[in-house]
C-alpha cells in the first residue's frame, strides 16, 4: 500500500515537471523516459532470461519506421504508436523462435545482425522508406510548448506502462521461469517449464514497447533516417544502463538510465570534441568496480519465487545459521 | 500397465551406437536396478525416457502413452522426474525457491502459497528444511544430491530416476540416501535407480537390468545378477570369468 502510494506520488511528480520545466529539461525528461522504457524492456530479456539481446536498435528502429509509415498515411499518431508496438512484438516472436535456441555469445551476435539487417532493407527500400533519404512526418500543428509537453507525458506513459510490465513479470511465474532459466536452462526443462515458450514470450515482452518508444521519438523529431533509428548506439546504452543500475532488478534500469543521462549529458556538456571516448572510459570503469549495479551495493537477498503471499522472510534469518 | 515400457529402443550418436535395441519394461512400484560398466549407456536411457534425446528408433511409454518425441517439460509434467549424475540445482536460489520451481511448474501448483508448502513438505522429507534460507550453492555435495532428491519429488512424480544418486557420498551419508529412496518408494513412486555402488543396488532393488555397450545383457533379482556369467565378463573381464566358471565347475563336480 505505502508502495502504491510513492509509486503514485513519483508518477505524479513527474508529470507535474512541465509546470517548472523549460523546454531544455523537458527535452532530458523525455529522453530519459526514452532510456527507462528502453533499459526496463531490455532487462526482462537480458536481465531476468539471462540473454544477452542486442535487438533493441532493431525493434526501435521497426517500430519509428511502422509508426513514421502509417501516419504518413494519414493514421492519428496513437493508433500510429499502438501500431509500431503491435509490429515489434510480432516481429521479436518470429525473431525469438529463429534464434533463441542459441545461447550467450551466439545469440548476442545473432541479435546484433538483426539491426544491421533491418538497416540494409530500410535503406534500399526507397519507395517505401524514403531510403537514405530518411521520411519525413507530419507536422504537428500545435505551439512548440504545447509539443515537448505532449511528448514528455507520452513518453512518461509509456516508461509506467514498461514499469508495470516488469513488475508483473518479476513478481509472476513468468519471472521466476526466467530466472530458473538464466540459472540453468537444462534443469529448467526438467522441472517443467516451457523454456522456449518462456524466452519468446520474454523476447515479445522486451520488443513491445521498444516499438513504441521508436514510433513515439519519430514523431517527436519528425525526421527519421535508417543510420539514426537503427544505431548501434542504441541496443548498447539500455544494457548499460541496465549493468549499471542492476540487472534483474525492477528499478536497476531506471536508476541505471538516470545516472547514464545524467552522465551523458555532463560529459558532453563537458568534454564537446571527445565526449563518446570520455564517457565509455566512464563506463567500462563503472561496470569494472560495479559489476552488480548500484543495487549491488545495497543488495538483501532478493527471493527469486513470486512473493504475491504472506512472506517469509522473517523466518530466514533464523533458518540460516541452523543450515549452516 | 506397465509405467515404464521401452520397445526396441536404439540411439546412435554418429557412428556410436550408445543404447542399443532396448526393451525393458519397470511395473508400477518397483525399485529397479540398471546398472553397467562406464559407457554402457545408462545417462543415455535416462536422456530418452526424459526427452533430452529421441529414441533412433524404439517407443518408449508411460502409463501406456508413448512419450518419444514430446519435450522434457512436457514428459516431466506427466510425472517423470529424474535427479542428474551431476547435480543441477538453481546455485542463486535459496534451497526453498529451488524446490518451488518444480511444485510451481511440473506439479502446477495453484499459488505461490500452496507450492511454497508442497516444497516445505519435500525439504523436510529430505531433511533439509533447517537448510530451505541457505542459497543452493552453499549446500555441501550430500546437501546438493538431497536437494535434487526434494527437487524431483516437489514435481510428483509417478515414477523417479535416480542417476547416480549416491556418487561421491561417504558412507554415513550413502545410508541415509538409502532409507530415504526406501521412503520415497514406500510412498508408491516407482524408482529406477542407476548406480555403480553394489551395496545400494543389492541392498534397494528387487530387479536388476544389466547393460553392456549399450545392450541390455542380463535381467533378474540381485542374487541371479551377481551369479550370470555374462555380467561377471562385461565387469570383471574374461579371464576372471574363465576362472571362476571352471573353479564352479570343479566344485559342482567335487
Amino acid at each position: 500500500m505505502i508502495r502504491l502510494v510513492l509509486g503514485v506520488a513519483v508518477v505524479g511528480g513527474a508529470a507535474a515537471v512541465p509546470l517548472v520545466a523549460d523546454n531544455y529539461l523537458l527535452r532530458l525528461g523525455t529522453m530519459l523516459a526514452m532510456y527507462a522504457v528502453l533499459a526496463q524492456s531490455w532487462n526482462i530479456i537480458g536481465g531476468y532470461a539471462g540473454y544477452p539481446s542486442f535487438a533493441t536498435a532493431a525493434f526501435f528502429g521497426l517500430g519509428a519506421y511502422a509508426g513514421a509509415l502509417l501516419q504518413g498515411a494519414g493514421a492519428p499518431m496513437p493508433l500510429a504508436w499502438a501500431f509500431a508496438c503491435v509490429v515489434a512484438a510480432a516481429f521479436a516472436a518470429l525473431l525469438g523462435s529463429a534464434i533463441l535456441h542459441l545461447k550467450g555469445h551466439y545469440f548476442a551476435i545473432a541479435s546484433l545482425v538483426v539491426a544491421e539487417v533491418l538497416l540494409e532493407i530500410t535503406t534500399s527500400w526507397t519507395s517505401l522508406t524514403g531510403g537514405g533519404m530518411g521520411l519525413n512526418l507530419p507536422i504537428l500543428r500545435i505551439p512548440v510548448d504545447a509539443q515537448a509537453r505532449l511528448f514528455y507525458w507520452s513518453m512518461l506513459a509509456l516508461a509506467v506502462a514498461s514499469f508495470v510490465m516488469a513488475w508483473l513479470v518479476a513478481r509472476g511465474r513468468i519471472g521466476f521461469a526466467l530466472r530458473c532459466i538464466k540459472q540453468n536452462e537444462d534443469a529448467a526443462a526438467m522441472v517443467g517449464i516451457d523454456t522456449t515458450f518462456t524466452k519468446v514470450v520474454a523476447f515479445v515482452l522486451s520488443a513491445l514497447f521498444v516499438g513504441g518508444a521508436g514510433a513515439m521519438y519519430a514523431s517527436w523529431v519528425f525526421y527519421i533516417e535508417p543510420p539514426d533509428v537503427y544505431a548501434v548506439l542504441t541496443s548498447v546504452k539500455p544494457i548499460v544502463m541496465t549493468l549499471l543500475g542492476g540487472a534483474g532488478t525492477l528499478f536497476g534500469p531506471i536508476i541505471g538510465a538516470v545516472l547514464f543521462l545524467i552522465m551523458e549529458e555532463t560529459v558532453w556538456r563537458t568534454f564537446l570534441s571527445v565526449h563518446a571516448a570520455v564517457l565509455g572510459l566512464i563506463i567500462v570503469a563503472l561496470i569494472f568496480f560495479l559489476p552488480h549495479g548500484v543495487l549491488g551495493l545495497v543488495k538483501r537477498r532478493r527471493p527469486a519465487a513470486p512473493t504475491a503471499g504472506h512472506g517469509s522472510a522473517g523466518q530466514e534469518p533464523a533458518n540460516r545459521g541452523g543450515g549452516a | 500397465m506397465s509405467t515404464l515400457q521401452l520397445t526396441g529402443v536404439t540411439r546412435r550418436f554418429g557412428g556410436l551406437t550408445a543404447v542399443d535395441d532396448v526393451t525393458m519394461t519397470i511395473e508400477p512400484g518397483e525399485i529397479v536396478g540398471l546398472i553397467g560398466p562406464n559407457g554402457a549407456g545408462k545417462t543415455t536411457i535416462v536422456n530418452l525416457v526424459t526427452g533430452v534425446f529421441k529414441p533412433s528408433t524404439g517407443t518408449i511409454r508411460f502409463d501406456g502413452r508413448r512419450i518419444d518425441g514430446r519435450k522434457p517439460h512436457q514428459i516431466s509434467r506427466l510425472g517423470v522426474a529424474r535427479t542428474y549424475q551431476v547435480v543441477q540445482p538453481f546455485p542463486d536460489m535459496t534451497v526453498l525457491e529451488n524446490v518451488m520451481a518444480p511444485a510451481t511448474f511440473a506439479a502446477r501448483a495453484p499459488g505461490v502459497q500452496a507450492a511454497r508448502t508442497a516444497a516445505m513438505e519435500c525439504l523436510e522429507f529430505v531433511g533439509l528444511a533447517p537448510s530451505q534460507g541457505l542459497l543452493a550453492s552453499e549446500l555441501t555435495l550430500a546437501g546438493r544430491k538431497r536437494l535434487e532428491l526434494a527437487k524431483s519429488l516437489a514435481m510428483h512424480p509417478k515414477v523417479l530416476l535416480l542417476d547416480e544418486v549416491n556418487a561421491g557420498l561417504n558412507p554415513a551419508e550413502i545410508d541415509t540416501a538409502l532409507e530415504l529412496i526406501r521412503a520415497i518408494s514406500a510412498r508408491g513412486v516407482t524408482i529406477v535407480i542407476i548406480e555403480h555402488l553394489m551395496k545400494v543396488v543389492l541392498s534397494l532393488c528387487s530387479r536388476i537390468l544389466v547393460l553392456h555397450h549399450g545392450a541390455l545383457i542380463a535381467e533378474g533379482s540381485p542374487q541371479a545378477i551377481t551369479r550370470d556369467e555374462r555380467v561377471i565378463r562385461a565387469y570383471l573381464g574374461d579371464r576372471y570369468a574363465d576362472r571362476t566358471t571352471a573353479a564352479g565347475g570343479a566344485n559342482g563336480h567335487g
